[in-house]
């Protein structure tokens, strides 16, 4: 599958900002967090503006941004129509919190149940956005049962880093972050790694025979392609990585969303503010970029099952 | 509504036959001339005399070669969208642009409400959707819904552009729901396969396989005459016309 970067940013940037509300209501609820005002503007607003800026994103790749309002029709059948209906919904919850947080300075009765409701529509909209991938039987990496478990792990991985990041900036000391970021860490590394054995091991059920209906006669390979040029159909579908660059492309990812993270997690989150402010953030920094790298893999490793018209082997 | 309709008794789809087909790309060149005019057009046609000629074509023709060493086959093999009855085209359409009809079961884009998100492209295992980069919205093929039920079009003529040009007679047309019609019929009788049926989309057109290949004389309803002559002939004459070939060669 193409690796297009809209939806590449759109889904890691959506992802961390849902990781980071969702806990930010769940801290705030616990009183695992003090509900103080600038770190409820700040923290909110970091993970308002990475949803907006993904959401934004993903439209950008439309042929009619206009008519965008009509994909909230379709909730009874498509995933995507619920992601737009959920990450639109979730705004009501967000904007309640954000209000007891920031203005009223307290997470108490009626703001702490809308700020339960917010982290449960942050774990719902990363959800269905891995129920758009899961969900297609056309691509056999991605319909997998560790799909959707990866989208939300990620989100968790991203999202308690930048909250911890910003906790040690605020000063406070939240051993239950720091754990719930290692914990993340480690859950991260054991879906990924699993998700890659799998589809390493698992090449997918349909094959050219399949494909054509030749299979009685014999192995099935392209000849002839319909036309010399490639078509839409080549060109979204048919992205390859070769093999080599694509191992090579998973160590750098498990070094930056894993072990660089889990190093400056472990020897920094104690210390002194002017070891851990800059440390939590380096590690912050680094999962990013490592779920940047681990979403274009996502992609560029996927073969759809229209590329066996096209001379792959299996799908 | 992109849920699909319950299952209509009218299935309309066609029939390709693999062993005819001679690969031309007549039913592909009439396809975009008929749909260029038609429902879905106009059909973007960029750079087409120069080096990096693409547009959107509803219908493409592969060659395949199946088996080999002297069993093997090369069979062309036209593609087009097979009209499935478990259409996940439509089901993951967020606007409801996608939909299959309840009548006769094709699958059609209704542009004004596609956005252009390219899923429904993902969600088709055969390839068979092209976006159309200058309307910024999905096409496909519509199994010439404009023609079929066309009546400003002579009786005979209502039939897709792809099944109407086809020089080999390969591509036949009619209702797959019906088991009595001549496309079931020839289903049934040549073994026609479905596509990918292990993916579950339940296409409703089908492929005909090529005829076992005639590879000894007497598979050509060829005499007796004919197999002495091949050496074939268990008396022994082949023998001097092997003899007459050994002097000639020297």
């Amino acid at each position: 599958m193409h690796p297009a970067y809209s939806v590449i940013f759109f889904t890691t940037a959506s992802g961390a900002g849902y990781g980071l509300i969702g806990l930010m209501a769940l801290f705030g609820v616990l009183d695992g967090v003090p509900a103080d005002p600038w770190f409820g503007f700040v923290g909110l607003g970091i993970g308002t503006a990475l949803v907006t800026a993904g959401l934004l994103s993903s439209t950008f790749h439309l042929g009619h941004p206009e008519r965008a309002w009509r994909a909230y029709s379709q909730w009874r059948s498509s995933w995507l129509s619920r992601e737009g209906v959920l990450a639109t919904a979730t705004y009501v919850p967000l904007i309640l919190t954000a209000w007891g947080w920031i203005i009223e300075g307290s997470l108490e009765g009626t703001y702490g149940f809308f700020a339960s409701f917010l982290a449960i529509f942050c774990l719902l909209t990363v959800y269905s956005t891995g129920m758009i991938y899961a969900t297609l039987r056309t691509i056999s990496a991605w319909h997998n049962r560790l799909t959707v478990p990866g989208y939300l792990v990620f989100a968790l991985l991203t999202g308690s880093l930048w909250f911890h990041a910003l906790t040690q900036m605020f000063g406070y000391q939240t051993p239950e972050v720091a754990m719930v970021a290692v914990v993340a860490l480690f859950l991260s590394f054991y879906v990924k790694r699993k998700y890659w054995r799998s589809i390493d091991t698992e090449p997918g059920p349909a094959t050219p025979e399949s494909a054509t209906g030749l299979g009685d006669i014999g192995k099935v390979r392209l000849l002839e392609p319909p036309t010399m040029t490639e078509n839409f159909v080549q060109r979204e579908m048919g992205y390859k990585v070769a093999r080599k660059h694509a191992q090579k492309l998973r160590r750098i990812c498990f070094f930056a969303y894993f072990l660089i993270p889990l190093i400056l997690t472990g020897l920094t989150s104690n210390s002194e503010a002017w070891i851990a402010i800059p440390g939590t953030l380096l590690a912050a920094i680094s999962v990013s970029a490592g779920v940047l790298i681990e979403r274009w893999l996502f992609f560029a490793e996927a073969t759809h099952a229209s590329m066996l018209y096209y001379g792959a082997e299996r799908a | 509504m992109t849920t699909l309709p319950p299952p209509g008794a009218k299935k309309l789809g066609l029939v390709i036959d693999l062993d005819t087909c001679v690969g031309c790309h007549a039913c592909a060149v009439n396809c975009k001339e008929w749909n260029t005019g038609g429902h879905s057009a106009p059909l973007p046609d960029h750079d087409p005399y120069g080096a990096d000629p693409n547009g959107v074509w509803f219908n493409r023709i592969h060659t395949f070669e199946a088996g080999t060493g002297t069993t093997s086959r090369t069979v062309h093999f036209p593609r087009s969208c097979l009209h499935c009855e478990d259409a996940a085209c439509v089901t993951v359409c967020p606007t409801g642009a996608s939909y299959k009809r309840t009548d006769d079961g094709i699958v059609l884009v209704n542009e004004d409400a596609c956005i252009g998100c390219k899923l429904c492209s993902w969600a088709c295992p055969y390839g068979a959707r092209e976006y159309d980069d200058d309307a910024g919205v999905m096409k496909k093929c519509t199994l010439c819904v404009d023609r079929i039920y066309n009546q400003n079009l002579p009786e005979a003529e209502r039939e897709p552009a792809c099944v109407a040009t086809c020089p080999a007679k390969a591509r036949h047309f009619g209702d797959l729901g019906d088991p009595n019609s001549e496309v079931s019929k020839l289903v049934a009788d040549r073994g026609g396969k479905e596509l990918m049926p292990e993916l579950g989309y339940k296409p409703v057109n089908r492929y005909l396989p090529p005829r076992p290949a005639k590879r000894s004389v007497g598979d050509t309803g060829a005499g007796a005459g004919l197999a002495r002559l091949s050496g074939e002939n268990p008396d022994g004459s082949g023998r001097f016309l092997r003899w007459v070939d050994r002097v000639l060669s020297r």
